[in-house]
C-alpha cells in the first residue's frame, strides 16, 4: 500500500454532483408538504399595529397565515433564539424569536407566516397579507448607533451591547507608546458582506406518521448543534429532533446559525402533522440570512526607531446588527487574539465594544473576526514602513516572530500560545513567484513615465487561528459549549470500513480526505471507506463544521479512533498467532508476528473474526469498532504570505488584480487538491472584499443591493488564476501535525489588495483605500489626494 | 421571486400578435426572449394580466445587407448578432456591442426588438443603434412605419411605439468609418455603468446610462466635424446628459467617466 | 395549459399554470432535481440548462416558452455525450464532467450543473476559446467555492480533450 496521505485523490463526492444525482434540500420532496411563505418587514424599526390576514386566507391552496402573536399564543417556542456566547456576564441580548409581534428590529424581520400548498401559492399570499406599521428611528450603522440619539431597541437605554477587553499587562501598553519613537494609527472599516453561498438556505421539517419525532432536513453546517438548540427553543425533547443536513451547498459561516424558518417549520409541522417546508429567495436572504464582518477598527502601532514593534493597541466597534445570533458577539473576539499578527510583539491591548443596529444580525462569514484582525495589522504594517522609510518586505522580517526562523510554542503577548511556524520563508519564495524585483522594477517605469494604468503590490503574511476546539479555551470566553469533535470507525465484517464523522462537510471534500486519513492509518484503500455525515441519528455525536476546524479536530479524531481499531485488531491477530501482542507489528495493513514475517493476517480479514466472534481473545468484545471524542490541548496557527498585483486605471479608478502568489503553511496537508482549492476560493472571497462586495444599506436600513445583480460577486472575469506554492510547518498540537486551510486564503487576501491598491497610490500620498475599492473610490481618493475638487465624498 | 398568475399566448405571426394587442390592450406584453420582461415579473415589477409569446416568428429573424444598408429582422436574437458573417462585413460595430450585452446565455434568448423596445438607457444595443443612426420599423393595426432612432427613445422604459404596435424590422447604414464600443462596468455580465458607443469614425456617438434614454453625443459630433482632437472633442461628452445617480456612481464620477470614454472610443475608433 | 417539452431524450406532456418558469417545471414537475437555483436576478447561472442545443438560464424562461423544443439537463449529459461517442473516462461521463473532476473543478457542487452546462455551450460556440474567452464564456456562472481557478483549468483541459 503507498501513502494516501499527501496525494491529490481525485474527489469521491464528485459523481454525484456532476451528475445532479445529488439531493439538497429543496430537491427533497414529502407527500403533504405545506410551504411556508415569509411575509417581513419593509421597515428597520417599527410597531406592528395590526395585520390583516383575512385576504390571503381566501386564497386557494392558502391552508394558515399566522402571526407573530398568534405564534406566541400557540406556545410553538419555550425560549428565544439561542445566542450561545454571551461574551460578558452583563451583555445585552433583547429576546429574538422566530416571528416577530410588537416592535421589529431590522428589515427582513418576519411579522407573519404564510402556510399553503406550493411555492407559488405561498409567493402569492404573502403579498395579499395587509400589515400595518407606525415606523420608529432605526440606528442604520454602527457608528450611529454609538454616537446617536436612536435606539435600536426602544426598550433598551443604550445600544451598546457589551465592552469585552484583553489587556493582559495594561501597563506593559502604556510604557511601550510613552516610549515609542513612532506610533502610527489606522481607522479602518470592515464593511459588511452577504455570504452569499450558491445555495440559498432552505428547510423541510417531516412529523413522523405516528408518535413525536420530526425530521428536519436543513442546509446548515451545524446538524448537530441545531437539534441541542431546536431541543432548546421549541422544549421539544432532544431525542425526537433528527437533524439532516443533506447535500449542502456552501455554507462559509452563513448556515451555522439557528434560524426562525428551522424553529418555524419544526414547530409547525409538529402541530400541523404535515410536513413544511421554506426555501430562501437570493434577494430575500439578505434579511433572512446572517451577514459578516461589519466593524469599525482602529489599530495603533508603537515602534522603535528602527520599526521595531513596542506594542499593539486595538479598539473595535463592532455591528451586532439587530439580535444576538448563534454566536454574533463572540466573532470579533475569534479575531482579538490575530491584531499582533505573525509579529513579536511584546504589550498588546485590545476593546471591542458590541453595538446594535437596526439591521441584519451579523455572525461568522469565512474567517469571523480573524480576516478582519489580519487586515487591520498588515495595513498598519505597511503604515509603519511608510512611516519608517523601508519597503513593506522589510518590515515585516523586522518583527517576524523569532526573527522569521522556525519556533515552537511561542507565547504571544495577547497570551495565546502559538504552537509552531517559520515565516521567513513563506515571504521569501512568495516575493520569488511574484518576480518581485522585477514587479518594483516596472512600477518605477510606469510612474516615470506618468502612465495613466499603474501598478501596485501588496503583501500579507498572516497567521490565524483555526481547528477552533481547546474547550476549556472557549468556556474560558463564555463561550457556551465545546470544541471537541467525534469520530467512530467501524470496520465491517468484509473488511470494509465506515467512518462516522461528527464534522459535516459542505464542499470541503472530508469524504475523501477522511478515507485517506484512514487509508494511510490501517493500510487499505480509501474505496474500501465510506464516510457517514450530517444525520444526527446516524452520527449522533458532533460539533459540526466551522473555524477552519474539520481536520484539525474531527479528523483527528478520526485517525486516533482508527488507531483504536488497529490496536484491538492486534489482539485478535495476536490471538490467532498465539503470540504477545507486543510482538505483533502492523505494516501495510497487515499483522504479523515480528521475526517470521512470513505469516501474516491482514486487517480486513480480522473483520469477519471480530464479527463472528468465534474465537476472540478472552474478554475482548465482538466487532471492531472504536469512538473518540478528540478534544486538543491547543488552536493550530496555519500561516503564510501573499502577494497580490494589481492595475489601477488612475483615470477611471478601476482596480484590476492582474496576479495572485500565495505561499501557505497548513501544517501537513492530507489532500493536497483539496488543500489548493480551499485557497483558491478563500483568496478570492477575501479579493471580493477587497473590491466588489458591500451590503449597501440606505438611510432608513433598507439594503439596496440586496440581490446577486447588485451586490458583486465576482464572475470568472474579474479573477486571474492565482500561483499557490507551500511550507510545511507541521501543528505541535495534534497528532497528524495538520493545521487547517478552510478561511486560511479569504486571512489573507483582503489585505493584501489594498496594500497593493494602496502602493499604487502612494505617489498622490494616499496611504488607505476604504473597501471595496470601488472605481468610483479610488477615482474620488486620487481627486481629492490632487486637491482637484471634482471628486466628492467617497 | 415567482411571477403572477398571468395569461398566455404564442403568436404566428405579426399580424397575429398585433390583433392579439389590439384585443388586450394594456394588459398585454409582448414577449421575445424574455430578458428583460421576465426578470421584472419575478419581481412583480410587472404584473401583465397576458403575455403575447413573438418568440417563435422565425419570419423576423434575419440579418440581410444590401443597398448599402443592414436589415435586421427585431426577434434576431444577440447572439446571432454577435456571430453574424453578414454583420462582420456590413457592421462590425453593431456584431461587436452584441457580444457584450449580458453572457451567453442571455445572449442565446435576448432579442434586438426586445431590448429596444424595452428602451433601458443602461442597455447596449440601444446606444449602438442610436449611434449608427439606424432606423425602426414598428407594425401596427394599420402597417408598417419608420420610426428614426433619434426619435424613438422618449424616457426611462419608454418609447414612441404605440400600444398596439410592436418593432419587426431595425435598420442600419452598413460600411462607415472606425468604430469603438467602451463599456465601463464592475463585472463583465453587468449592465454598463457608462458605455459609450463610436460609430463611423465619430460621425455618430452615442452613450449608454446617462440619462433616460439612449443619448446621442451631438455636441461631441459636432466638434468633431468641426476638426476638434479627439481629447478636446471629449471634453464636451457629458454636456446636457442628466445621469442618474446609483450605487456605482454619481453624476460627476458619470460625466467624468462619459468623458475619459469618450476620447478612449474615438482614439480607438481612429 | 397544456405542454410538451422532450428532455433529455424523453418526451413529456404535462398541464401547467402559463406562469411556470422552466426551472421549476424541471424540478418540481419532472423531478430533474440536478438543475438548481441560486438567484432571482438571471445573474448567477446555476440553473443552466440547453435549449435546442445552446445554453439558457431556466429561471429566465417560461415553461411554455420552450414548447415542443428539446432541452438537456445535467442529467442528460452523460448519456448524450454516449451517443455522440464522446464519453470519457472510468464513469463514461461528457468529456466537460470528466474534466471538472480531474481538475477539482467543483467543491459544495451546487453552481457546478449549471456551471458545466454553461462550459458545454461556449466551446460548441468557441471552440478555441483560451483562458480568457473561457472566462467570458463563463461570465454569467458565478461560484463562490472554487475561485474560478479549476473550472477554468478544467474547460480547458476539456477542450484540449475532446
Amino acid at each position: 500500500m503507498t501513502a494516501v496521505m499527501g496525494t491529490p485523490m481525485l474527489r469521491k463526492e464528485d459523481g454525484k454532483l456532476l451528475t445532479g444525482e445529488s439531493k439538497f434540500v429543496d430537491d427533497i420532496h414529502v407527500p403533504g408538504e405545506l410551504w411556508m411563505g415569509m411575509v417581513r418587514s419593509p421597515h428597520a424599526h417599527a410597531t406592528i399595529t395590526s395585520i390583516e390576514t383575512s385576504g390571503a386566507l381566501a386564497m386557494p391552496g392558502v391552508h394558515a397565515v399566522h402571526t407573530g402573536a398568534d405564534l406566541a399564543e400557540m406556545g410553538l417556542w419555550i425560549a428565544p433564539l439561542p445566542c450561545a456566547w454571551p461574551v460578558t456576564d452583563d451583555m445585552l441580548n433583547p429576546p429574538h424569536f422566530p416571528v416577530a409581534s410588537g416592535d421589529v428590529h431590522h428589515v427582513g424581520e418576519i411579522v407573519a407566516v404564510v402556510l399553503a400548498d406550493s411555492r407559488y401559492r405561498a409567493a402569492d399570499a404573502i403579498d395579499e397579507v395587509i400589515v400595518h406599521y407606525d415606523t420608529l428611528p432605526a440606528a442604520v450603522s454602527v457608528a450611529d448607533a454609538r454616537d446617536g440619539d436612536v435606539h435600536a431597541h426602544a426598550d433598551l437605554d443604550t445600544n451598546r451591547a457589551f465592552r469585552w477587553e484583553l489587556i493582559p499587562d495594561p501597563d506593559a501598553v502604556e510604557a511601550a507608546f510613552a516610549g515609542a519613537d513612532h506610533v502610527v494609527s489606522g481607522n479602518f472599516v470592515q464593511q459588511r458582506l452577504i455570504p452569499m453561498a450558491m445555495e440559498p438556505r432552505g428547510v423541510l421539517a417531516v412529523p413522523s406518521p405516528h408518535g413525536d419525532d420530526i425530521t428536519l432536513y436543513s442546509a446548515t453546517q451545524v446538524p448537530h448543534i441545531l437539534k441541542v438548540m431546536a431541543a432548546a427553543t421549541t422544549g421539544i425533547p432532544e431525542q425526537n429532533i433528527r437533524v439532516i443536513a443533506p447535500a449542502v451547498g456552501g455554507g462559509f459561516g452563513a448556515k451555522l446559525n439557528i434560524n426562525p424558518d428551522e424553529i418555524l417549520a419544526i414547530t409547525l409541522a409538529k402541530k400541523l402533522g404535515r410536513a413544511v417546508r421554506w426555501t430562501e429567495s437570493r434577494s430575500e436572504a439578505a434579511g433572512s440570512t446572517h451577514q459578516g464582518r461589519g466593524q469599525l477598527q482602529h489599530i495603533e502601532l508603537a515602534a522603535d526607531s528602527d520599526g521595531k514593534l513596542r506594542g499593539v493597541r486595538v479598539h473595535l466597534d463592532a455591528d451586532m446588527g439587530a439580535y444576538m445570533m448563534l454566536i454574533t458577539p463572540g466573532v470579533p473576539l475569534l479575531g482579538s487574539f490575530l491584531y499582533t499578527g505573525v509579529y513579536d510583539v511584546p504589550a498588546f491591548g485590545f476593546v471591542c465594544e458590541g453595538y446594535f443596529t437596526n439591521m441584519t444580525p451579523t455572525d461568522a462569514y469565512r474567517g469571523a473576526g480573524r480576516p478582519e484582525a489580519s487586515y487591520a495589522i498588515e495595513r498598519a504594517m505597511d503604515l509603519l514602513a511608510l512611516e519608517i522609510g523601508v519597503g513593506p518586505d522589510e518590515i515585516r522580517r523586522r518583527n517576524y516572530i523569532n526573527g522569521g526562523e522556525a519556533f515552537e510554542n511561542h507565547e504571544a503577548a495577547s497570551t495565546l500560545i502559538f504552537d509552531s511556524g517559520h515565516y521567513g520563508p513563506s515571504l521569501d519564495r512568495a516575493l520569488e513567484m511574484a518576480g518581485y524585483d522585477g514587479l518594483r522594477t516596472e512600477q518605477a517605469r510606469r510612474r516615470e513615465a506618468g502612465e495613466t494604468v499603474q501598478l501596485g503590490i501588496g503583501l500579507c503574511t498572516y497567521v490565524e487561528i483555526c481547528g477552533l476546539a481547546p474547550s476549556r479555551a472557549l468556556g474560558g470566553l463564555n463561550y457556551g459549549a465545546g470544541g471537541w469533535e467525534h469520530a467512530t470507525v467501524r470496520m465491517l465484517p468484509t473488511g470494509k470500513v465506515e467512518v462516522v464523522s461528527g464534522s459535516t462537510p459542505h464542499g470541503q471534500g472530508h469524504e475523501t480526505s477522511w478515507s485517506q486519513i484512514i487509508a494511510d492509518k490501517m493500510g487499505i484503500s480509501p474505496y474500501d471507506v465510506t464516510v457517514l455525515h450530517s444525520d444526527t441519528a446516524i452520527s449522533p455525536l458532533g460539533l459540526d463544521t466551522y473555524g477552519s476546524r474539520s481536520l484539525a479536530v474531527g479528523g483527528v479524531a478520526i485517525a486516533m479512533a482508527a488507531d483504536k481499531v488497529i490496536e484491538k485488531a492486534r489482539l485478535i491477530a495476536a490471538h490467532q498467532f498465539e503470540a504477545a501482542p507486543e510482538d505483533v507489528q502492523f505494516e501495510n495493513g497487515a499483522f504479523s508476528v515480528a521475526g517470521s514475517p512470513g505469516t501474516t493476517v491482514h486487517i480486513q480479514e480480522l473483520g469477519f473474526a471480530a464479527f463472528t466472534a468465534h474465537d476472540l481473545p478472552d474478554g475482548i468484545e465482538p466487532n471492531l469498532q472504536e469512538q473518540v471524542s478528540f478534544d486538543p490541548p491547543n488552536f493550530a496557527f496555519p500561516f503564510g504570505t501573499h502577494v497580490a498585483v494589481v492595475e489601477v486605471d488612475e483615470a477611471t479608478g478601476r482596480v484590476e488584480l492582474i496576479d495572485y502568489v500565495a505561499v501557505d503553511d497548513c501544517g501537513n496537508q492530507v489532500n493536497p487538491l483539496i488543500v489548493e482549492g480551499q485557497l483558491h476560493g478563500g483568496i478570492v472571497q477575501g479579493v471580493a472584499q477587497a473590491l466588489y462586495e458591500e451590503a449597501v444599506y440606505d438611510e432608513y436600513g433598507n439594503i439596496t443591493n440586496p440581490s446577486m445583480m447588485d451586490y458583486l460577486v465576482p464572475s470568472p472575469t474579474e479573477v486571474p488564476s492565482m500561483k499557490l506554492d507551500y511550507t510545511t510547518t507541521p501543528s505541535t498540537t495534534n497528532p497528524l501535525g495538520v493545521k487547517g486551510v478552510g478561511e486560511a486564503g479569504t486571512i489573507g487576501s483582503a489585505a493584501a489588495v489594498i496594500n497593493a491598491v494602496c502602493d499604487a497610490l502612494s505617489p498622490h500620498g494616499i496611504s488607505d483605500m476604504e473597501m471595496p475599492a470601488s472605481p468610483k473610490r479610488v477615482w474620488n481618493a486620487i481627486n481629492r489626494a490632487s486637491g482637484n475638487g471634482e471628486g466628492g465624498a467617497s | 421571486m415567482i411571477p403572477a398568475p398571468v395569461e398566455y399566448t404564442r403568436a404566428g405571426s405579426a399580424e397575429e400578435a398585433i390583433s392579439l394587442l389590439t384585443e388586450h390592450g394594456d394588459e398585454a406584453k409582448l414577449l421575445a426572449g424574455g430578458h428583460s420582461l421576465l426578470p421584472m415579473m419575478k419581481l412583480r415589477l410587472a404584473t401583465p394580466a397576458q403575455l403575447i409569446d413573438v418568440g417563435r416568428i422565425d419570419e423576423l429573424r434575419y440579418i440581410n445587407a444590401d443597398n448599402g444598408q443592414v436589415a435586421i429582422g427585431a426577434l434576431t436574437r444577440h447572439t446571432e448578432l454577435e456571430h453574424s458573417d453578414v454583420l462582420a462585413e456590413a457592421c462590425p460595430l453593431l456584431k461587436h456591442v452584441a457580444s457584450v450585452v449580458g453572457d451567453p446565455s442571455v445572449r442565446h434568448r435576448g432579442t434586438l426588438g426586445g431590448t429596444l423596445a424595452h428602451a433601458d438607457p443602461a442597455s447596449d444595443l440601444p446606444a449602438a443603434i442610436l449611434a449608427l443612426g439606424g432606423t425602426l420599423v414598428a407594425q401596427g393595426p394599420n402597417g408598417r412605419r419608420e420610426i428614426a432612432a433619434t426619435d424613438f427613445f422618449t424616457s426611462y422604459f419608454e418609447s414612441v411605439l404605440a400600444a398596439d404596435e410592436m418593432l419587426v424590422e431595425v435598420r442600419v447604414p452598413s460600411g462607415g468609418g472606425g468604430w469603438n464600443y467602451q463599456k465601463f462596468n464592475r463585472r463583465a455580465q453587468d449592465w454598463a455603468i457608462v458605455g459609450v458607443v463610436v460609430a463611423d469614425a465619430g460621425k455618430g456617438i452615442a452613450l449608454v446610462n446617462m440619462g433616460a434614454t439612449p443619448l446621442r453625443a451631438t455636441g461631441v459630433e459636432a466638434a468633431l466635424a468641426g476638426g476638434a482632437s479627439a481629447a478636446d472633442a471629449a471634453a464636451v461628452a457629458a454636456e446636457g446628459t442628466s445621469p442618474v445617480e446609483d450605487g456605482n456612481a454619481d453624476a460627476t464620477y458619470r460625466s467624468h467617466l462619459t468623458r475619459v470614454l469618450t476620447e478612449r472610443a474615438l482614439n480607438a475608433a481612429r | 395549459m397544456k405542454l410538451t417539452l422532450t428532455v433529455n431524450g424523453t418526451t413529456h406532456t404535462s398541464e401547467v399554470e402559463p406562469r411556470t418558469l422552466l426551472v421549476h417545471h424541471l424540478r418540481d414537475n419532472l423531478g430533474l432535481t440536478g438543475t438548481n437555483i441560486g438567484c432571482d436576478t438571471s445573474s448567477c447561472g446555476a440553473c443552466t440548462v440547453h435549449f435546442e442545443g445552446q445554453s439558457v438560464k431556466s429561471c429566465t424562461m417560461l415553461a411554455v416558452q420552450a414548447d415542443g423544443g428539446e432541452i438537456t439537463t445535467i442529467e442528460g449529459l452523460a448519456g448524450q455525450a454516449q451517443e455522440a461517442g464522446i464519453s470519457t473516462g472510468d464513469q463514461d461521463w461528457h468529456p466537460m464532467q470528466e474534466a471538472f473532476h480531474q481538475c477539482h473543478g467543483l467543491q459544495c457542487g451546487y453552481c457546478t450543473p449549471g456551471m458545466v452546462m454553461a462550459a458545454t455551450s461556449l466551446l460548441d460556440e468557441n471552440p478555441d476559446a483560451d483562458e480568457r474567452g473561457v472566462r467570458e464564456g463563463l461570465e454569467g456562472n458565478l461560484c463562490r467555492c472554487t475561485g474560478y481557478h479549476n473550472i477554468v483549468k478544467a474547460v480547458l483541459q476539456a477542450k484540449g480533450g475532446a
